[in-house]
């Protein structure tokens, strides 16, 4: 008896990755951030990713496409949204926040692949609107480890209560107010204050190597980024040393590492080509280094990437490759 | 010289070549029926010559060419003919096919014939030789090979570039025939270049295929520019302007062919083929064929008559495992998958390929995040990912503004892509329909013109 066969069109063979594959590598290759904002924060970054976390899902589930949790992309955004929160931010508004995240910065652009923002920076900058309160207080780092870090706990649309722990400025804040640097080595280990992801430069990079390693991000924008802050903020400490910070602290400091690996690197909304990514790098990294340098705000790189995000198409259009046998080189040696 | 020559973009599938490189070539048996398409090659189908019930020896022509862009078929065995009918083609499609029932005790020999001294003929009749043997490129495509040896007047043809890359994985029938018989491919080298007229001669081959740079280089005449090109191993550089690309650094202008830039590209099978006429005037009635994939019990590279079923070939390798999903005609990136098992090997089959349920095409297709894998991947340079998106809107004539002619199927984006989207598929479509539009365009303008007047 004949096989039964299938019939498909060509090509009949496919290279292993997959979109969910790729989704849940960047989930896995954060996990000692996550494990690193435990060890720093006790239980409050459990809640506060939780509660981000639950609000994605839970939005996904509801406006998704049946089965779309399962590609991992809500729940790469609710993890990087809680990863961008103070520790001490109250649960509901991680919740609110993670809700909008995925709500208006991808279903209501029609779902995975469609939306212009990344939806996790989305919804923190709705947070940064709605609760700027709550958004800038920062637990100082250390203390006993079991101690929540402010009131997570608070009622949804209570204020809420103040926090019982001392709060710290973070090394950002403490540069741009006060002129004060941090030591590198405390901005690479990451006992500093700061939001929940971005305290330790060192292990944001070995998850970002490892995905660069496998493909599964395009190297050329955190290059990009880094080699633009560190340009600039090199430029700007030659003028001035004490009112600008070295770039080896531009770089270490803030969200840069996290907004760079795992935000600017988003395949939805970053741009197509390579010579499209060194232009849209190049962009995030002036823009950081203006924001806080000049802006009002410490940190720069959550609208540094937002409004990249929206030149993306053009930056594609105007990277489009010259198509086979269209240009003038057409001539060349014969060997 | 450069040592890393290719092209830019392009994909890197696992070869799979392995299971057959080192497996010599040797003959099936010849089957009990033969089917012999009348569409073997482009251009204008063969027209028949025979009617059923005549008897054919080996060789004889069975049908003749429809005009320039054509060639004649020549029955593969002796036998009598049956039917001319509609018959399954490889393609997927139902194809007038000629019929005919071998002898089953027949020596098969072919008439006595007169083999052409070409060394005394003019290039205008070892063309027609050669379009009288039948001869058409070999590496799939099946172009009619005197068409290639004509060039228009004005064009200014400086040398022969040989395809010996055979970019598609599991594939081995180049490989194997440039292994063992490199002085057949020298001598179609040479009476291509005294056709054409060209003073120099590229053998580009990838560079997995050691044994055979080797064998080439070893029986290369010593009075010939010939030069053999290892090039390193990229999908899909066996297809023509990729081929040129990476050899002289030369693009083909959009929509011009390769003697454009002053250069005819010839398969190593079809310069065996032509070499095959003028030593022992045989047209083409047979071709190497590779039987491979995971799916064949036992692969080989075979010499297989042209018209022979495809079950009767896998018979003869053994049968198909268990696990069996797919059986694909020409390589995995630009074949055909088979519905059953009878449609026959024709002039243009490379190989047949059986593909187990573990390399199934995933089913699930997500939607695409942009990763823009497949513009790193697009051998010619165009967005996959947005002709994907117009070709899901059925936004064909905004398709074409995006240069969606150049594609050339090749399947690199289809490859590539992490969400499964069907992209080569829906360009392939997208291609028919605006050529339909077109059509009919043209239709409803003539048909204007005639109310006009």
């Amino acid at each position: 008896m004949d096989p039964r066969l299938s019939l498909t069109a060509s090509p009949h063979l496919k290279a292993p990755d997959s979109t969910p594959t790729i989704m849940w590598s960047v989930v896995g290759s954060l996990a000692p951030v996550v494990g690193a904002a435990v060890y720093f924060f006790g239980p409050s970054a459990v809640l506060v990713l939780a509660a981000a976390m639950l609000g994605a899902l839970l939005t996904e589930r509801v406006a998704g496409q049946p089965g779309s949790l399962g590609d991992g992309s809500a729940v790469i955004t609710g993890l990087l949204l809680g990863l961008t929160l103070p520790p001490g931010f109250p649960m509901w508004m991680a919740f609110v926040g993670g809700v909008i995240a995925i709500g208006l910065g991808k279903h209501i652009f029609g779902g995975l692949g469609q939306n212009v923002f990344n939806p996790a920076l989305l919804g923190r900058a709705f947070l940064q609107a709605a609760f700027p309160g709550a958004i800038t207080t920062w637990p100082q780092a250390g203390g006993p480890w079991m101690a929540l870090r402010g009131d997570n706990l608070a009622l949804p649309l209570m204020r809420p209560d103040a926090p019982d722990v001392i709060t710290a400025a973070t090394p950002l804040g403490l540069m741009k107010f006060d002129f004060i640097p941090t030591e590198i080595m405390d901005l690479l280990i990451g006992t500093t204050s700061g939001s929940l992801g971005e305290t330790s430069a060192v292990l944001i990079l070995l998850g970002g190597g490892y995905l660069a390693l496998k493909n599964y991000l395009n190297w050329r924008i955190p290059a990009g980024i880094f080699a633009t802050v560190a340009v600039f903020g090199a430029i700007l400490y030659s003028i001035d040393p004490v009112r600008f910070p070295s770039p080896l602290f531009a770089l270490f400091s803030g969200g840069l590492m996290l907004g760079a690996i795992y935000m600017a690197t988003d395949m939805v909304t970053s741009p197509l080509t390579n010579a499209g990514c060194w232009i849209f790098a190049f962009g995030i990294g002036v823009l950081v280094v203006l924001i806080r340098t000049w802006g009002g705000l410490p940190e720069g790189v959550m609208y540094g990437i937002l409004l990249m995000n929206s030149l993306v198409p053009f930056i594609n259009r105007a990277t489009q490759p010259r198509v086979f046998g269209t240009g003038r080189r057409l001539e060349g040696a014969v060997p | 010289m450069l040592e890393r020559l290719s092209f830019r973009h392009g994909v890197h599938p696992p070869d799979s070549k392995g299971l057959t490189a080192t497996i010599p070539i040797r003959r099936m048996p010849f089957p009990d029926q033969i089917i012999l398409p009348l569409r073997q090659h482009a251009g204008n189908p063969a027209k028949p010559l025979v009617r059923p019930g005549d008897h054919v020896e080996r060789c004889d022509k069975v049908a003749e060419a429809d005009g320039f862009v054509s060639v004649p078929i020549h029955s593969s065995g002796a036998g009598t003919v049956k039917a001319i009918q509609r018959w399954p083609h490889p393609d997927g499609s139902l194809s007038e096919a000629v019929i005919i029932d071998l002898d089953k005790y027949s020596p098969q020999l072919p008439r006595p014939r007169m083999v052409p001294h070409w060394e005394g003929l003019t290039p205008e009749e070892v063309i027609r030789a050669v379009q009288e043997a039948g001869v058409v490129g070999l590496g799939g495509a099946a172009f009619p090979t005197h068409v290639k040896l004509s060039p228009p007047k004005d064009v200014k043809l400086e040398f022969l570039l040989v395809n010996g890359v055979e970019c598609e994985p599991y594939l081995t029938t180049d490989h194997r025939l440039m292994a063992e018989r490199p002085e057949r491919v020298h001598l179609g080298i040479r009476i291509m270049m005294k056709t054409l007229g060209v003073e120099r001669c590229v053998v580009g081959v990838e560079k997995n295929k050691p044994d055979a740079i080797e064998a080439l280089r070893r029986t290369a005449p010593d009075d010939l520019d010939v030069t053999i090109q290892p090039l390193t191993v990229k999908y899909p550089q066996g297809a023509e302007k990729m081929l040129i690309k990476a050899v002289t650094g030369r693009e083909v202008p959009a929509g011009k062919l390769p003697m454009h830039v002053g250069v005819v590209v010839q398969n190593v099978g079809s310069l065996s083929a032509i070499a095959e006429v003028f030593d022992t005037g045989f047209p083409l009635v047979e071709r190497v064929v590779t039987v491979t994939g995971p799916g064949v019990l036992k692969p080989a590279n075979l010499i297989i008559p042209v018209g022979t079923r495809l079950r009767e070939v896998l018979d003869y390798c053994g049968g198909l495992t268990d696990d069996v999903n797919e059986i694909v005609f020409g390589g995995p990136m630009m074949g055909f998958s088979q519905p059953d098992l009878d449609a026959p090997i024709i002039k243009g089959t490379t190989g047949i390929v059986a593909l187990t349920k573990a390399q199934a095409h995933p089913e699930t297709v997500y939607p695409c995040i942009k990763c823009g894998r497949c513009l790193d991947a697009c051998p010619v340079f165009l967005n996959p990912s947005l002709l994907g998106i117009l070709a899901q809107a059925g936004r064909y004539e905004e398709m074409a503004e995006h240069d969606l002619m150049t594609c050339m199927l090749c399947g690199c984006c289809s490859y590539v892509c992490p969400s499964n989207i069907p992209l080569s598929q829906m360009f392939a479509l997208g291609k028919t329909m605006l050529r339909k539009t077109r059509e009919k365009q043209q239709e409803k303008t003539a048909a204007d013109d005639g109310k006009a007047a």
